[in-house]
C-alpha cells in the first residue's frame, strides 16, 4: 500500500476546489451538493471554506443507491441514507460533488437523481482526486489532485469526519 | 445476503425490522419531491396475485413498486382461469413462465404465500393471508409509532377489537414485540383468545393499564361466520371509540391508529378521525413507504 496523499495534501487539494469554484461562480450563488460517502464530507469541506471567502452557499448531500446501474450484480442492495437537497434546483448552479472520479458511472447516476429534484440552469463536477479511466464521457471541471493510476489499483480515501483519519492511499491487488 | 422472500414477521431478526424500518426513511422524502419515482427496479416485473378482495393493499403495493420504476401488473384472479379450476400450483408456473421477479400474494388461505414462494424463483411478498400474516401492514404499523416515539422500547400499545380473526393482530403485536414494545389485547371475550399477551375485555380497565397508542382492529364482517356480539350499536358502546372515549384518550395523549378501513359507528366515532392524535392517514402513507423497502430489500433468484 502506498500513501499518495498526506493530510497536508488534502487540505491543499480542498483548497485549490475552493479557490476555482469560487473564480467560476464569480460571486453567484453555488448550490454544493456532495454524493454519500465522503462526496459529502469533501463538499462540507469545501463550504467551509467557500463560507469563510463571504460565498453565496448552500450545502447538500446525496445518496445514488437508488440510481445505481449494478443491483443486478450485487448479492443485496446497498443501504439506502436520504439526500438532503433543501433548496430549489431549479434554475440553480449546483456543483456535485465527490471524492474520487474514476469510471464515471457514479456521476452519470448522481446527475439522473439530481434531475429528479429539478433542472437546474447548469451542473459542474468537482472531486479532490481524478483517477482517470473513464468507462461514460464525464469530466470534472474541478480536480482536487490528479492520480496516475492502473486500472487494477484501488484507491482509498479516508476522510477525518467518516473514517478518523486522513490519508489517500493505492493499493495493487 | 438478502432474503429471498417477506412472508411473516416471526421469522426476521430484530436487527432485519429495524434495517427495513430505517431504510423506509429515505423512500418516504421521496414523496415531497415532483418526482416522486426512483429507477431502482426499472425492468423489474411485479406480479399482484390477489386472491381475496382488497383495494387499499393493491394499490399500495401498486403505487411501491411504480415509484421504484417497476412493471406492475394485477393478476384478476376474479376473472381469471382461476374461476374456470385452474389450481395455485398451475397458476403459479404460469406467472413463472411470464418471468415476474416479485409475486405480491393474498389469499385467504394461511400458509399459501409461503407455499408459493417454495415454487417459484421470483421475491414472494405476503400481502395477507388468512388469519396468519399481514407482515407489510405489521412493517408500516412499526414504522408510523416510531415516528412520533423514536425510542419504542417499554412504549404500550393496547390492541383492541376482533384479535381472533386478525392477521394483523398477529403481525402488529408480533413486531411491536420484538422493537421491545409492550402489547395488550382488548375486546369482547369471545374475539380475544388467551394468549402470552395481556388481556382485557373491559376498555376502561384496558385504558387505565396506561397505553401510549390505542390500535383499532376492523370488525371484519365478512369473516365471520358466527354472530360474535349482539350489534354494531353495542359493540360501538362496548368496545368503541365513543365521543366520551375520544376526550379522554385526548387528555392523556394517546394516539388512535387503525389499519382501515374504519367501520364509522362501530370500532369508532367520527370525531376519532379529525383527532389530533389520530394516525391513520399517516398510516396511508408510510404504507407505500414500508412496502418500496421490503420490495428494494429482497433478492429474487433469478438469473
Amino acid at each position: 500500500m502506498n500513501i499518495a496523499l498526506s493530510p497536508s495534501d488534502i487540505s491543499m487539494a480542498i483548497q485549490r476546489l475552493a479557490e476555482e469554484i469560487l473564480q467560476a461562480a464569480d460571486g453567484g450563488e453555488i448550490e454544493l451538493v456532495g454524493i454519500r460517502r465522503r462526496g459529502d464530507e469533501v463538499a462540507e469541506r469545501v463550504y467551509e471554506l467557500l463560507k469563510e471567502r463571504g460565498a453565496q452557499v448552500r450545502l447538500g448531500v446525496l445518496d445514488i443507491s437508488l440510481y445505481r446501474d449494478d443491483y443486478e450484480h450485487l448479492s443485496s442492495n446497498p443501504t439506502l441514507q436520504s439526500s438532503e437537497i433543501h433548496f430549489p434546483v431549479d434554475g440553480a448552479y449546483v456543483v456535485l460533488v465527490d471524492d474520487v472520479i474514476f469510471t464515471g458511472r457514479t456521476i452519470r447516476s448522481a446527475l439522473d437523481a439530481l434531475f429528479d429534484y429539478g433542472r437546474p440552469a447548469k451542473v459542474d463536477l468537482a472531486v479532490l482526486i481524478d483517477r482517470g479511466h473513464r468507462e461514460i464521457p464525464v469530466e470534472p471541471r474541478f480536480v482536487g489532485q490528479v492520480l496516475n493510476t492502473r486500472r487494477e489499483e484501488r484507491v482509498v480515501v479516508h476522510l477525518e469526519k467518516t473514517d478518523g483519519k486522513e490519508s489517500v492511499s493505492l493499493i495493487t491487488q | 445476503m438478502a432474503r429471498k422472500d417477506f412472508l411473516d414477521i416471526v421469522s426476521l431478526e430484530r436487527s432485519e425490522i429495524i434495517q427495513l424500518l430505517d431504510q423506509a426513511e429515505p423512500f418516504k422524502d421521496l414523496f415531497t419531491r415532483s418526482v416522486k419515482k426512483v429507477p431502482a427496479l426499472k425492468g423489474k416485473t411485479v406480479l399482484m396475485l390477489f386472491y381475496e378482495a382488497s383495494t387499499r393493499t393493491l394499490s399500495s403495493f401498486e403505487v411501491a413498486a411504480k415509484r421504484l420504476s417497476a412493471d406492475v401488473t394485477i393478476f384478476d384472479v376474479p376473472h381469471s382461469s382461476v374461476t374456470k379450476g385452474e389450481s395455485v400450483r398451475d397458476t403459479i408456473d404460469t406467472l413463472q413462465a411470464m418471468r415476474a421477479d416479485y409475486i405480491v400474494v393474498r389469499h385467504r388461505l394461511s400458509g399459501q404465500p409461503a407455499a408459493i414462494a417454495r415454487q417459484t424463483n421470483a421475491s414472494v411478498i405476503n400481502a395477507g393471508d388468512g388469519a396468519h400474516a399481514h407482515p407489510t401492514q405489521a412493517l408500516l404499523d412499526a414504522f408510523t409509532l416510531r415516528e412520533v416515539y423514536p425510542e419504542m422500547e417499554g412504549r404500550k400499545v393496547l390492541i383492541m377489537g376482533d384479535v381472533l380473526h386478525s392477521r394483523v393482530a398477529r403481525s402488529t403485536s408480533t413486531i411491536l414485540t420484538k422493537l421491545g414494545v409492550e402489547v395488550a389485547f382488548c375486546g369482547p371475550g369471545s374475539l380475544v383468545p388467551q394468549t402470552r399477551f395481556r388481556r382485557f375485555t373491559n376498555y376502561d380497565e384496558a385504558l387505565r393499564w396506561g397505553p401510549d397508542a390505542v390500535y383499532l382492529l376492523r370488525v371484519q364482517k365478512e369473516r365471520q361466520e358466527a354472530s360474535f356480539y349482539p350489534s354494531d350499536r353495542e359493540y360501538h358502546a362496548v368496545f368503541g371509540i365513543t365521543e366520551e372515549r375520544l376526550k379522554r384518550l385526548s387528555d392523556e395523549g394517546v394516539y388512535v391508529m387503525h389499519p382501515g378501513p374504519v367501520n364509522r359507528g362501530v370500532e369508532l366515532c367520527d370525531g376519532v378521525l379529525d383527532y389530533e392524535r389520530c394516525l391513520i392517514s399517516q398510516q396511508v402513507e408510510n404504507g407505500i413507504a414500508a412496502r418500496m423497502s421490503v420490495l428494494y430489500g429482497l433478492k429474487p433468484q433469478l438469473s
